[in-house]
This record gives C-alpha cells, structure tokens and sequence, in this order.
C-alpha cells in the first residue's frame, strides 16, 4: 500500500474528508481513519477509509452510527446552568460568554480562598480529552489530574508505569502497527505465539496501540493463539490453548511462568546479558514460585500452566497483550512488571513478531504518557512544583515520580477529610464516573455533592452531571472539531467539518478558559496554532496534515517511534546512549527504582483479595460467587451509546451472565430480573444463562444506566439499582499506588428479584 | 449478468456487529429493521479437546439485505463486506464465491 496523500473529494453533492477518528463519537482509545461524508452542511455518513493503515477500510460499529450520535434530539446543543437543586433537572439555555464568565468567576474564587490544587480535574478513558483536560489543570495550577473513582488507577496506567520503572516503555504485541505497509513490510514477522491476557478481541475498545481484531489477522497469517481470560470468549474457543484462571490471581501465573522458563533454561541468554540486569536475583526469587504453588491459587491446573510457558518461551517470536483486569489484581502494577520479565528474558522486546516499544509517531503528544512527555510539554519547573502537592504523591513514588495522576483512592479519604488540604471543585469532562468507574459509587456521590463548584462537558446529559453539575457544557464530536490523534501508531488530522448546534471542542473550551485563567500559559492565538506547534516534530503544520491525513515515522527515521531494537541505535534515551530509559540503561529484572523507593525490587506474590476463597473462605460459603465487572461491549464503549437505537438494539440490555447450574439452582432462566447482592449492598441485572462463564463466578457488564428513565433524583437514570460499583470497595491499591482495585474480586450471590 | 451473492466465513465472525450497523447506515434503517443480523450460539461439546466450550457468531441476512445494489453500481463493495473487523464476508459473482468457499470450514453463501 502506498502511502498516499489525500484530501477531500467531492462527488456528487457530498464532500468526502478523510481522517482520523477519535472521541467524542466513537467512544474508544482511537487509531484509525475515516471518510466523513458531508452534504448541505451535514455529515450523511461515516465510512473506513481504505488507505489508512490502522484498519484498512473496516470500521467499528460505533463510528457507523456517527450519524446517529451527531444528530440525536437528546444529545447536549448549547451550554447551560443549573436553576434548581442538584438533581432535580432544572435547567436554563445560557450563552457561552456567559458560562465562561461563571467557569471563570468560581474557579478564579477557588484559587484565592483554597488554592488551585482544590479542583480536581477529572476525565474519562478514550476519549481525547487527556491531552486537553491535562492543559487546562496545568494552566490552572492544579496538579490534581485524575480518573475519580478508579481505584488504583487500574486502567492502562499500571502498564505505562510498570513498563516505565523495568524498561523505560511499554510495549504491545506487533502487528506491523508502526510500519506504513503493515503486515507487507518485509521486515515484519507474525509473532509464533501470541497471548491475550484478559481481554476480548471484539471489544467495543481500542487500545491506543492495539485493535483486538488484529488477533485474528496474526492467525490468518500463522499466529497461535493462548488465551487467558476466566470467561470463555469467542477466541478462546478458536486458541490452541485456554487458562482459566481464578480472577486476581494473574500474578500467580506470571510468577509461575517465571519460574519454569528460569529453571528450564528457556531463556534468551545473549539479550540477558547485554541488555538486562538482576537476572540472577530474579532466577533466585522465582524458584518458590512452581506451577504447583500457582495450581492451588490459580485454579488452573499446573500442567496447563507448563504448557502455556513453553509453548510461549520456546517460540520466537512470541507476544503478550495485557488486557485492563490484570492491572486490577491485587499488586496489579507488580503483575505487570512480572510479564514484562518474562518478555524481557525470552527475548521478544522490540523484535519483529515480539512486544514492540510504542511512543507516538515523531513524539508527537497532546495526552502525556510518560514523565518525559509531561515535561516536554508544560516544563520541569512547573511539573516538579505540581508533583509536590499532587493527591497521594506523598504516599505513593510512582504518583510523585511517574506522568502526572493524582491517586484515586487517596483522592476519595481527601475529599471527605479535607486533608491535608480542602477539594472544592470538579471539573468533569468526558467523564461519567457515578455511572462508570467509580467503584463506592454512593461514598463519590455523597462527598461530591457539596462542592463549591462543579462543570461538566459531555456530549449527553448523563446522571453525573444531573446528580452534580452547577454548568453543563455541549462538546463537539469529532467531525465538528480540530484535533490530532498522537497516541497510538499513526498520527491522523481529525478536523472540523461541520457544526452542530452551539457545541464547541474539548479543545476550544479549555482553550479559552486557560487563556482567561492564564493567559501566559496560553501563547497562541488559536487551537490550530497550538497544534501545529505540538506537531513541530513531525514536521508537518496542522493545515499540512488536513492534506496528509495521517503519517507514520518512515523506515530509518531515528525519533524512537519506529520499530525494531531500537535499543541498540540508541533511539530510546534522551542522551542518545544505545539502551533503555532506565536509570541503568537496563532491562531493570532487578527495579532499582522500585529499590530506590524502598518497594520490593523483586517479584512477590500477595494474596491480599479483600474477599474470596483464600482470604475469607467463611464469607465465600455465604456469598460462594465471586463477581467480575467490565468485560466489553462491542458496540457500547463504557457508560456511552446508550440512547443510540442501532447500537443498543445490538445489547439492549443490563445484563448479569451467569452460568447454567447457578442459574438452575436459584431458579433463574435468561431473562428474569435477579439481585446481585454482596456484603456492600446489592443491584439489579438481567440474567443470561450461559456455560462460558464458569460455576463459581459471575460477570457483570459494567457503567449500565437508562437514558430512556428519568433523570431526576431518586431515579437518576437508573444508577441506583443498576451500578455494580456500588459493590466494589475502594482503597485495596497497589503498594505502588498504581494498579490493584478489587473490579473482579468481591464475593457475591444472585437470586431471582 | 451473472448472478452476484454474499459468502460468509462462519468460522471466523467473531461478533463485532459491524456489518450490522453499516447495513443500517446504508439502507437507513429504523430500528427493529435489519439487513442482516448476528446471532451468539453457544455449544457445549466434551470431545472437543481443550475447551468443551464452542462460540459462534452467525451473521444471516435478511428479505432486507439488497446486496447493496446502489453501491455495486458505484463500485463500491457492499457496507457489511467493507466494514467487517473479522474480514470474514466476501462478495461477488456465485462462481467466484463458490471457488472461495472451497477452502472453508463452514461458509454460508446468499443470494437473491
């Protein structure tokens, strides 16, 4: 495929714009291009685009519904602000001078009296909105950065963090991503072995830079696949080998892995040597760990667990794709690291076929992702002084020293204490937390309620912004808006081409507001202008790239973004030194950041679950059910897509799947209505009789509310009898702050309601 | 003209609602009316080594999938073919289809 220049074309009537899709809309971590069809000033469809490497002219069914999102009556059309009590939906249309003027007034106020660090800035995943939300914080002085509610920070982040203290990056399985010709480059080879690790190949989810479907491309091209997942999903059915691991114990595993390709030699010796450290101290510490051992915990039988590590070790190349749910076992950032050794040690990091670095094409960033990229944007000075007073940097040294988050589960205690200091404001933007990630969803709700200040920019009104917002701002979605798309393989324009309502850009609002708030820390005169400067690695303008469309680092290109041993041309290090971006240069097996932050340097394994089998096996005779959250939807991302008629009427429903002898015992059958009720208190689903999901345990899609109920509290769309999270406690973080929250860990039963 | 159908790879839909969703897209289908659909069976068989467990997803089309006519006439692939994540939809003439499927496990091929 070449890699062509194209710009819009207009045939009959309708204009045809190329690039790239990204949030709002989609929903989705982004990475692939589009055809924007637009005629009379309207988008009148949304296609793949052929000539986009990503995904080659196929496209999710969430872009197809484009026209359905834009264009929905429900959907947020200009700003407005809350004229009764919170929750009670009474609303008044305002101007957008008039709710900057009020942003402006209130935020200013809570500088004065309490300090900017008293907003906590708060977003959801996907969506663009990290690069702007994180500007805006800046511009403010805030360092409070978050994901409120998410405990551990258990999404994606315990992989930049964990991959970040063993070797300076994360990594994802290769499949050609970073090259232009994808699978005919012809340095580029199928990996023998691939494993997904938690996570579901049709999910209504990117991964930044990943595409589940991608599984299947590899397999078409001679890839095996190994699944570990405790639920049966349509890939484990077509794997050359399915673990079923117990939820939480994905750190047993890894250590058991380990161990047997330590003590058989499976190794890659040469790399070990010249590229790693503390491989001794690691062979040492493992030995505990046999396939025994992790048999009794894992439920999965020992022989299984020998099979799974040779058939990974002894092929080359081999990959691993970490899914979100082994970021949430317990320790969860420490987990991750264990699979990173194992990458490391058998040979497969940066290789053709292997776990290949990932950085943004050219380095180009909006949304940072590492403690460098942070600083490249904003400057040491001020993320130094921000780190200081950041929720949790005091606990924990990854929250201090790694990007830029404050903790969640900290973050909660501080805003029901006010210690060390007060938290007065949110500012919500792509985020819907009381519907989606907030595990203790009620203990968010009530410290949220009192806030001085609170705004909302959403694209739907949802029960966040009812049970909580003083002014809900409409933002565009991504064909109504200029922005780039930087964190993933490509970098791909996405730019305005029609507007709809009053909405204005994630983008455009924190634009101006920082510019109101300080207006040093905004140089430009407009969002185009600012882009194009973030884009000045690449080369390109943002005018240019409208006409490129999209662009990967070409072969040669010495950036750090173009695979393969990047290690070894002394790409990865800001000193141009060969090695990793480790405080050694090293794969670090032995951590000597963890060591320097007076954390285990080495693997361990803590079964620390606040409930279940092990921990509490009196309570599991109670509640003999142990409850997992969040598998995906491919066709709703998250608590979105709810009201949009093509997509839901693919998965209607709230539903809990549950197996066929649970089910028959309870006397349930698909479709009843049951509780699922767990020592927190209980919610109500839909069942779906189903044998993938094993005896034992449960799994409960999560973020469910109704658009179609009424907004106004009590009902609040739903989110009372539906929300799982109000079953799911805060505060079992990892010891490094990052990773751990008990999302598929809490014991429960289920009976007919 | 020679007769032109769809053929599906039932081994590889992997449920992404894709073709779902563009064929609605296309045609401009309300709710409740499809071109085609994806159905999940779930089989439970112990001979199978490994995992007794065996999931499909079955896309069938319906009185309502025209084959995307306007769109042949514009050369353009049918909606669901160009957007299926699995790339396991193909269109043509029967006799192109016909030798594809040879090589299938299980493949379903319409026509009308």
């Amino acid at each position: 495929m070449d890699q062509k220049v194209s710009g819009d074309q207009k045939v009959s009537g309708v204009t045809v714009h190329k690039m790239g899709a990204w949030s709002p809309g989609p929903g989705c971590h982004g990475g692939c291009g589009v055809e924007v069809h637009v005629k009379d000033g309207k988008v009148v469809k949304v296609e793949g685009m052929d000539d986009h490497p990503w995904y080659q002219g196929r496209a999710c069914p969430r872009v197809l519904a484009m026209t359905q999102y834009m264009y929905h009556p429900d959907r947020l059309k200009w700003p407005q602000k809350r004229v009764g009590k919170r929750g009670e939906d009474k609303w008044e249309r305002i101007s957008w001078d008039e709710a900057f003027d009020i942003c402006e007034k209130r935020m200013k106020e809570i500088a004065q009296k309490y300090g900017p660090e008293s907003i906590i800035f708060t977003q959801g995943t996907g969506r663009d909105v990290g690069g702007m939300i994180s500007f805006l914080a800046y511009a403010y002085g805030s360092p409070n950065w978050t994901m409120l509610g998410l405990s551990g920070h258990s999404c994606f982040t315990p992989q930049l963090a964990s991959g970040y203290v063993m070797q300076g990056d994360f990594t994802f399985p290769d499949a050609a991503q970073f090259l232009p010709d994808r699978y005919d480059d012809p340095e580029w080879k199928a990996p023998e072995i691939a494993i997904s690790w938690g996570s579901t190949l049709n999910r209504g989810c990117v991964d930044h830079y990943w595409s589940g479907h991608w599984f299947q491309d590899l397999m078409k091209r001679g890839t095996k696949l190994i699944v570990i997942d405790p639920r049966c999903t349509w890939e484990a059915t077509r794997a050359a080998l399915w673990l079923q691991p117990r939820p939480g114990t994905d750190g047993a595993l890894a250590l058991a892995f380990l161990n047997v390709v330590t003590t058989e030699g499976l190794v890659d010796k040469a790399f070990i040597d010249k590229w790693c450290s503390g491989y001794d101290k690691l062979a040492e510490r493992v030995k505990e760990f046999t396939p025994e051992w992790a048999e009794k915990i894992s439920w999965v039988p020992k022989e299984k667990i020998i099979q799974c590590a040779r058939l990974y070790a002894k092929a080359k190349p081999a990959a691993i794709e970490i899914g979100r749910p082994v970021e949430g076992n317990p320790e969860g950032n420490q987990v991750i690291m264990n699979i990173h050794r194992l990458i490391a040690i058998t040979g497969n990091l940066d290789i053709p076929g292997g776990n290949v670095i990932c950085r943004s094409a050219y380095g180009v960033t909006t949304y940072p992702y590492s403690t460098e990229e942070v600083i490249q944007l904003y400057g040491e000075p001020l993320y130094r002084k921000l780190s200081e007073k950041r929720i949790g940097a005091d606990k924990y040294p990854l929250v201090k020293n790694f990007r830029a988050w404050a903790q969640e589960d900290v973050a909660i205690e501080q805003m029901e204490t006010g210690k060390p200091y007060p938290i007065k404001g949110l500012w919500i933007q792509a985020n819907n937390f009381l519907a989606n990630q907030a595990q203790d969803t009620r203990r968010h709700y009530e410290a949220s309620k009192n806030m001085d200040f609170v705004c909302v920019v959403d694209t739907f009104m949802t029960p966040t912004a009812q049970l909580l917002a003083d002014i809900v701002l409409p933002a565009a979605s991504f064909p109504e808006k200029d922005s780039i798309y930087c964190i993933g393989g490509p970098l791909n324009v996405i730019h305005k081409v029609v507007q709809v309502e009053e909405c204005k850009s994630d983008w455009e609002i924190n634009f101006t507001l920082a510019k109101r708030l300080n207006p040093a820390a905004v140089p430009w005169g407009s969002v185009r202008e600012m882009l194009t400067e973030r884009m000045k690695p690449s080369g390109y303008t943002f005018e240019q790239m409208v006409d490129k469309v999209w662009d990967l680092a070409p072969k040669g290109n010495t950036c750090g973004s173009r695979p393969y041993r990047r290690y070894e041309k002394g790409e990865l290090r800001k000193d141009g030194k060969k090695g990793f971006r480790t405080p050694t240069g090293k794969v670090e097996l032995f951590c000597t950041s963890y060591e320097d932050w007076n954390l285990d340097p080495l693997p361990y394994y803590k079964e620390i679950t606040p409930q279940g089998p092990i921990t509490t096996p009196e309570l599991f005779k109670q509640y003999p059910l142990i409850m997992m959250t969040g598998r995906r939807s491919p066709v709703l991302f998250h608590s979105e897509h709810r009201q949009i008629p093509w997509l839901r009427e693919c998965d209607p429903d709230p539903l809990v799947e549950l197996n066929p002898e649970t089910a028959k015992e309870q006397g349930i059958t698909s479709g009843d209505w049951v509780w699922i009720e767990g020592t927190m208190g209980r919610f109500k689903r839909k069942a779906k009789v189903t044998p993938i999901i094993h005896r034992q345990m449960i799994m409960v899609p999560h973020a469910w509310w109704l658009p179609e109920t009424e907004g106004k509290s009590p009902n609040s769309y739903g989110i009372w009898d539906l929300n799982c999270n109000q079953t799911i406690p805060m505060g079992h973080q990892d010891s490094a702050g990052f990773g751990g929250g008990p999302i598929s860990g809490m014991l429960c039963k289920v009976y007919k309601a | 003209m020679s007769r032109k159908g769809l053929l599906i790879d039932y081994d590889q839909c992997s449920g992404c609602f894709s073709c779902v969703v563009a064929c609605k897209q296309e045609h401009k289908y309300p709710e409740g009316k499809w071109g085609i659909k994806v159905e999940e069976k779930v089989f439970v068989d112990p001979r199978r080594p490994n995992n007794s467990l065996r999931i499909d997803y079955v896309p069938f089309p319906t009185e309502f999938c025209d084959l995307c006519t306007a769109r042949a006439k514009r050369g353009e692939r049918p909606a669901c073919v160009k957007h299926c994540q699995a790339w396991c939809m193909y269109s043509g003439t029967l006799s192109e289809l016909t030798t594809l499927m040879e090589k299938m496990p299980r493949a379903v091929l319409y026509s009308r």
